[in-house]
């Protein structure tokens, strides 16, 4: 976490001084990715908290050498909790001139520059719009530089493998991971595992690739490394006892529906269709069929969502993933769902928009339309997950009321919180409590079928085609209260749309009152957040309070309907600010609902919030 | 139930009031889907209709099964959801011109490319009746519309061809009001995958008789060439017959009792395209099965691949939420 920003320089006290953070940047096909995953795997096994943030251009192959073509990796660890990837890297490998341009300037003053010197030819520093060579002209002399040929010392190293230049040259993302597992003390033992079963079938490239990492890790140790750098080692964070993995939001997300169609009883069947940032929830479920899961990659949004309504129709829990573009485009069903009332999950990672946008960035900004994108009056409930981890309790929380109340569920999450890594505590599946659909049967003697007969929670029976004596026809159509017989009298309609929107706003008296997850109840400011600016606020709040400062954080995760308790809590606060990386969508909401003075603070820039902006603002609002 | 008693029409028909216009050619349809059903299923809760929307779409609610009424084009698509859920399900998707060619082009295409088990109703009336008359994807060039005062000038679709493009392993033909309509829709449920039937259907509010030109009395025996596997193409009773023209590679009209008339083999591809595109004013309309080719069913591929992936692994969730590289902390937290 952010406390720790500066390590390197051990000026700091030893508490602000036990986490760092490392940004890895290179041009997109230099592996980046792959460095910062396994960077955060030996971090993790550590036993260190961190948090990760992968940043990526939306060109596959951009044009080599050239600033858009840079990808990045940073991640935040430390021997403390961490929330947040941490808002300035104290360490930036720079593979070429384009990544040193890109990323210099967020590096903490007096943080370390590592970069390949190699790759500062005059070509590539045109590329990056380099005039003269900064490794050469003083202009970084606000930070520390450490400039070597890494490429030269990656031929080197793999120099036996009989590999083509090209292909040794792609071991340098190895050797400089080994130089940063030597920095921060980190076992290289996992890493060769893993590039050995990687390259089970080209062991040349395994050894080579084992060989640069070996060769980066001996680069440090034998102190070739000049003067500043020494090794750090992070002691592992304070943590609960119990059995630890790291978690992408996207595996949690699939794991938490595979978990949530268990908990149900029910078999899945997940419609999707590629899209950035979702398309990796495909990707995990597609591997899982001994769960009961049907994947169907579908000719499009709309296909998705509506083979997954078909699937709910006849008795699975269906489910549909999309980011923004996608989920407009399966709108119309979304429709169907709510008029007929089946239980459908649909999860929006959200990217940055309108239109495409920014697919590779992060936004939240497809709030209206999960609460409101829809013709006519058309409620369901909202839930959005705040980290990785959590989005696995989201995941069956939608489950769980997609089931209960016959109704489609929005599940919010983010294109940050999809590919983010986090320390994850391995659930024990035996705490969750089962919610068994028990589908409609015929009962004895004569009845008439009412499929839109209502129980105390004002939902529907779910009843399967093939069950004897309950066929029954339902559609988009308005129907009539009972048994659903096409009827669009006024009567029917103001009937079932109140039934339709009582239903929702039943959704409350099963969720759990908003609670304030630092601070306290009532105040001077609340700070109000949610999705994925969870960390961000929570460290900000958590600093200003340290100062002394009133000031609690409030996390909604239930957005739609909210918890039944949060027009009170948010009236016992003087002021209110909601940050938000939207142009102030809940913030509206909430004064709609509520009637409250709430304040927005927008950031829209593709890049998640910084401790420190949101500390600024909490400063400002008690001053 | 204790016996099995056989179902009647009247037991396929629904309590609901049929609401399409009086003389609309769907009545026949209707009629003769009720009086199909019980001689191919003994029950009624294993099928189910599903339409899109469009006048033929409100078909569903007049079936005693079940039936699922849902949005414009997308039929196709919800019934791939039913189907894969539950292989079990007897799948009937009810859909038109506008419904399944324009605004659901795109999923009919991919399920009949898919293969997947059920039979596809389209009823082509050459028109939106629905949304007041507007000229269709299969209307004729020059349709004089709401939308088209002066006449269409698009080139219209053959659903035929379309289909047969798109991968169709079943493809046939009939008419609302003619017998035959029945041995089409049985043919179409005993072929194992997508069963692509056009079913030509007068709306007589926008667009009477649009067909009468071949299905007219006075010329039904001229203008229609009912397709039968193994047997010879003739029509005009049997005057005349359908021969093959290898200079010109195009079919051609010959007398009935010339050698050179063709014997129908539904597997033929080229042929079954050749006989949808026949020209209309010096053919007769193909009728009945043009095509038929079994291919293995999308349902099935999906059903045995999920079987065979899942088998001899343990479906255990405790294990999955802990999968990958895991670390153990023993030691109680300590306070920062
Ligand atoms: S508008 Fe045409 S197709 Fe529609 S119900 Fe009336 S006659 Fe039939």
């Amino acid at each position: 976490m952010v406390a720790a920003t500066h390590t390197l320089h051990g000026d700091e006290d030893l508490a602000q001084s036990e986490a760092v953070v490392v940004r890895f940047a290179g041009d997109s096909g230099d592996g980046m990715q792959l460095t910062g995953g396994q960077f955060t795997l030996s971090t993790a096994l550590a036993g260190n908290d961190l948090a990760t943030f992968p940043d990526f251009p939306a060109e596959i192959r951009a044009p080599q050498g050239t600033t858009f073509g840079v990808s990045a990796f940073q991640i935040n660890f430390g021997s403390a909790a961490i929330e947040t990837a941490g808002d300035q890297p104290d360490v930036l490998v720079a593979m070429n001139p384009a990544a040193l341009k890109v990323n210099v300037e967020a590096l903490r003053e007096g943080g370390l520059i590592i970069a390949d010197s190699g790759e500062f030819s005059k070509r590539n520093l045109a590329k990056a719009g380099y005039e003269v060579n900064p490794l050469e002209d003083g202009s970084l002399a606000r930070w520390q530089l450490l400039a070597f040929d890494i490429s030269a010392r990656t031929l080197e190293a793999v120099k036996d493998f009989g590999l083509s230049n090209k292909e040794a040259l792609r071991s340098k993302n190895m050797w400089t991971l080994g130089l940063a597992l030597w920095m921060f003390d980190r076992d290289r033992q996992p890493i060769i595992d893993w590039l050995k079963t990687k390259f089970a079938k080209k062991p040349e490239i395994a050894e080579a690739n084992i060989a640069a990492l070996n060769a980066g890790h001996a680069y440090g140790e034998t102190a070739e490394i000049g003067g500043h750098v020494k090794q750090q080692h992070i002691a592992p964070a304070p943590a609960e006892p119990g059995l630890y993995r790291t978690v992408t939001g996207a595996e949690s997300l699939a794991v938490g529906l595979v978990a949530g169609a268990r908990l149900a009883g029910l078999p899945m069947f997940f419609g999707s269709y590629p899209i950035t940032p979702a398309s990796p929830l495909l990707h995990h479920l597609s591997r899982l069929k001994e769960f009961g899961i049907t994947t169907f990659q579908a000719e499009d949004e709309i296909a998705a969502i509506c083979a997954a309504l078909g699937a709910s129709y006849a008795g699975s829990l269906g489910v549909t993933s999309s980011s923004g573009p996608g989920i407009a485009l399966k709108t119309e069903a979304i429709g169907l769902a709510v008029m007929t009332e089946l239980p459908l999950v649909i999860v929006n990672s959200q990217r940055g928009g309108p239109s495409t946008g920014l697919p590779t960035k992060t936004e939240q900004s497809d709030l209206y339309q999960a609460v409101y994108g829809r013709n006519g009056d058309a409620p369901l409930p909202v839930i959005a997950a705040a980290s990785p981890a959590d989005a696995f309790d989201c995941a069956i929380e939608a489950c769980r009321i997609a089931t209960r109340y016959m109704t489609p569920v929005m599940l919010l999450t983010d294109g940050y919180i999809a590919n983010a890594a986090e320390p994850w505590k391995v659930p024990d599946m035996g705490e969750y409590a089962e919610f068994p659909v028990e589908f409609a049967t015929a009962p004895e003697g004569d009845f008439t079928v009412k499929p839109y007969a209502r129980n105390e929670d004002g939902a529907r029976p779910w009843i399967k085609p093939g069950t004897p004596g309950l066929e029954h026809r339902i559609g988009g159509i308005e129907k009539a209260p009972e048994t659903g017989d096409i009827d669009y009298s006024p009567k029917a309609h103001s009937l079932m749309t109140a039934q339709r929107a009582e239903k929702i706003a039943n959704v409350a008296d099963s969720i759990p009152d908003q609670d304030v997850c630092l601070g306290e109840n009532g105040g001077k400011l609340a700070i109000v957040g949610w999705g994925s600016t969870f960390g961000p606020i929570h460290q900000a709040v958590r600093r200003a309070r340290k100062q002394g400062m009133d000031v609690a954080h409030i996390h909604i995760r239930h957005i739609w309907p909210f918890p039944k308790n949060l027009g009170d809590l948010l009236r016992s606060y003087d002021r209110i600010i909601v940050p938000e990386m939207n142009m102030g969508q809940l913030k509206t909401m909430l004064r709609d609902q509520f009637l409250v003075d709430a304040q927005p603070l927008n950031k829209v820039s593709g890049q998640p919030f910084r401790i420190a902006e949101l500390e600024k603002a909490i400063v400002e609002a008690l001053s | 139930m204790n016996e099995v008693t056989k179902l009647t029409a009247k037991d396929w028909a629904s309590d609901q009031e049929v609401r399409w216009c009086p003389g609309c050619g769907d009545y026949a349809v209707l009629k003769a889907v009720q009086r199909t059903m019980p001689e191919l299923a003994e029950s009624l809760e294993k099928t189910v209709f599903i339409s899109g929307i469009g006048c033929s779409s409100r078909f569903p609610y007049y079936m005693a099964s079940y039936g699922f009424h849902t949005i414009h084009g997308r039929a196709a698509a919800i019934a791939t959801g039913v189907k894969l859920a539950n292989p079990e399900l007897d799948v009937w998707i009810i859909t038109g011109d506008g419904d399944a060619l324009s605004i659901g082009g795109n999923h009919t295409m991919h399920l009949l490319r898919r293969n997947l088990d059920c039979q596809l109703l389209l009823f082509n009336n050459e028109i939106y009746g629905l949304t007041k008359g507007q000229y269709s994807p299969t209307s004729r060039i020059g349709t004089r519309s709401p939308s088209t005062p002066f006449g269409s000038v698009d080139r219209p679709a053959l659903p035929a061809a379309f289909a047969l493009g798109a991968g169709a392993r079943f493809i046939a033909r009939g008419i609302d009001v003619n017998k035959k309509l029945t041995d089409v829709l049985k043919a179409g449920h005993a072929h194992r995958g997508a069963a692509f039937i056009e079913i030509y259907q007068n709306c007589i509010v926008y667009n009477d008789e649009v067909f009468a030109p071949f299905t007219d009395r006075k010329v039904a025996s001229e203008k229609q060439l009912w397709l039968e596997a193994g047997e010879k193409m003739l029509f005009a009773d049997g005057e005349k017959g359908i021969a093959y023209d290898a200079s010109t590679n195009a079919l051609k009209v010959v007398s009935g009792d010339s050698e050179e008339v063709l014997v129908h083999d539904p597997k033929n591809r080229s042929m079954a395209l050749m006989l949808a595109e026949m020209p209309a004013d010096i053919f007769p309309v193909a009728l009945g099965i043009l095509y038929e080719d079994p291919a293995p069913t999308f349902d099935s591929a999906v059903v045995e691949q999920n079987r065979s992936v899942a088998e001899g692994k343990n479906a255990d969730l405790q294990a999955l939420v802990a999968k990958g590289q895991s670390w153990q902390v023993t030691k109680e937290p300590r306070e920062v």
